[in-house]
């Protein structure tokens, strides 16, 4: 079952460059939110504070606070613990080159030591499931590298792969932007399923695809987070000027 | 005119690839030419026959070689990879980092003698004596800058987005750096190592002050032993012609067995990786 995010001021920098200032989000449980705003506004940045990404950047820096459920990410866990609740699918599919479908979908549960075969067929056939992949390759999950897969299946994989640890938060970031229109449907789909399931945050440029499956939206704009609402107040009727110019394509 | 540079631009790819195997062929037919016909069973199972008399073999330098190359790969194999995971992993901008790199850059371009000298001084002179461990020892260390530059190179090439994915699963990141980034590079850190291998294989210089060689049957660590390169040198400068024979064999021998390590290490290696893996 998802969880809620509640974050609070939250700050992050990358060297000297203040990339967010004083954030305040609450991210609503088994629901799917939207981010949007123009290229270089934060968003990245902003959903890799909530697995604690962001500071596996040598240069980065964070503040503030996000509570995941009632644990505060920062305060009281590992970095690792966090992004074992808190699974990201990034831009472009990334499969493990090396590795089988298979191998792909449960690594993350055989890099921290699963070992029963059962149990891991059954995961990787629920995931694959899930993603909406199986079928597509259920007859050569060990034959193939994840890598021979069209860049929509990867992108599918990738999503079973996250999936496959059974986190309670999916962060998705701009998840469709190198796919085709059916690929991309497909994972549009995909996130309208999930979302029972699981507490969404996703990234996108695309503001159909945040009008059809998200309930929340939210702006940014140069670092801070303009308006924060309901997709379908943030489209017909939002309460700020600049995200209004934003939405109507006046500029960004 | 457009297909005339195209032409020649293939025709010049095929000169350059025949001025690069054509030394190797010729060296080849060579060595077959002049050691094959002393080839024979006596040549794998026999040790050198005294000074004068004609026949014998090869058998414990062979087997010294292999000792020796075994000691030297479980000794600069490692320590090499571990230094390479460092360099790319771990240290990366460091001045520690740029110490040690610069450190293997200058160990690579050392004489093999003088790597010879140095495992006389740390390894047979406290040990009171020569032995198959110290010429190991020599070789090892020369293989250690050779596997940890290539280990870096690969390991830099890993996409960062594989890394990513690791780390965004949960999964600790000595674990991503052993499972994920290493497994990725694994065929380019392979080969690094089979040129280090092969290498040091060939070496006679730093064996001559550690290894010393030997003319009866040995496998003991703690003694000399022989190996190949040093036979070949001790027969090629001998009196005897079928001595030189036998030097010639020898070299056909050590070049074969070379290259049969590296295709068999990269056979066994290869045989786990899937089609479409890139
Ligand atoms: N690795 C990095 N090192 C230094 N600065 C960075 C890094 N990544 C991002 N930045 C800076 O942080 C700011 C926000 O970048 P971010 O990637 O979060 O934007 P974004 O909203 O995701 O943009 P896009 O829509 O193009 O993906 C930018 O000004 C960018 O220059
Ligand atoms: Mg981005």
């Amino acid at each position: 079952m998802g969880v809620g995010i509640e974050v609070t001021n939250l700050n992050a920098w990358y060297g000297t460059n203040h990339t967010l200032q004083d954030i305040n989000l609450p991210v609503p449980a088994n629901h799917a939110t939207a981010l949007i705003g123009p290229s270089g506004c934060g968003k990245s940045t902003f959903v890799r504070c909530l697995n604690r990404m962001h500071e596996t950047n040598p240069v980065a820096r964070v503040t503030g606070s996000v509570r995941i459920g009632d644990q505060d990410i920062y305060a009281d866990a590992s970095p690792v613990e966090v992004r074992r609740r808190v699974g990201m699918v990034f831009q472009r599919p990334n499969p493990f080159p090396t590795m089988s479908i298979y191998d792909n979908v449960c690594s993350g549960l055989k890099l921290n030591g699963f070992r029963n075969r059962k149990m891991l067929d059954e995961v990787v056939e629920r995931s694959l499931r899930q993603s909406a992949l199986w079928d597509e390759v259920k007859d050569d999950l060990k034959k193939k590298s994840g890598a021979s897969l069209s860049g929509g299946q990867q992108q599918r994989m990738c999503i079973a792969r996250a999936l496959a640890v059974d986190p309670e938060v999916l962060l998705m970031d701009e998840p469709a932007s190198a796919l085709d229109p059916v690929s991309t449907s497909k994972i549009e789909d995909l996130i309208f399923e999930l979302k029972s399931q699981y507490t969404i945050v996703i990234v996108t440029h695309n503001m159909q695809q945040a009008a059809r499956v998200a309930e929340k939206t939210g702006f940014f704009l140069n670092g801070r987070l303009v308006e924060f609402d309901s997709t379908h107040k943030i489209f017909t009727n939002p309460s700020d000027k600049r995200t209004e110019d934003y939405i109507t394509g006046r500029f960004g | 005119m457009r297909t005339a540079t195209d032409h020649a631009a293939t025709a010049l790819a095929i000169l350059a690839t025949i001025l690069v195997v054509a030394p190797l062929i010729a060296i080849f037919f060579y060595l077959v030419y002049k050691g094959a016909s002393s080839l024979n069973l006596a040549f794998f199972t026999q040790i050198p026959k005294p000074e004068g008399e004609v026949g014998g073999g090869m058998a414990n330098a062979i087997i010294g070689s292999a000792v020796i190359l075994a000691i030297a790969s479980v000794i600069g194999i490692p320590i090499g990879i571990g230094g390479g995971i460092y360099l790319a992993e771990y240290g990366r901008g460091t001045k520690l980092a740029n110490a040690v790199r610069f450190t293997a850059d200058v160990l690579n371009g050392v004489p093999s003698i003088v790597m010879g000298i140095a495992a006389y001084a740390l390894v047979v002179v406290p040990m009171h004596h020569f032995s198959a461990f110290a010429g190991g020892v020599a070789l090892g260390i020369m293989m250690i800058p050779t596997v940890t530059r290539s280990t870096e190179e690969m390991l830099l090439m890993v996409p960062h987005a594989v890394r990513e994915a690791a780390l965004g699963l949960g999964v600790p990141s000595w674990r991503s750096v052993l499972a994920i980034t290493l497994k990725t590079a694994s065929p380019g850190v392979v080969t690094g190592c089979m040129l280090a291998f092969a290498r040091v294989a060939g070496e006679t210089a730093p064996l001559l002050f550690t290894a010393l060689g030997n003319q009866f049957w040995s496998v003991s660590l703690n003694r000399e032993i022989a190996a190949l390169p040093l036979q070949i040198y001790i027969y090629a400068i001998s009196p005897y012609d079928d001595q030189h024979r036998l030097a010639w064999a020898a070299s056909l021998v050590l070049i074969v067995l070379i290259v049969l390590s590296v295709a068999l290490v990269r056979y066994v290696a290869g045989r786990g990786v899937l089609k479409g893996a890139s």
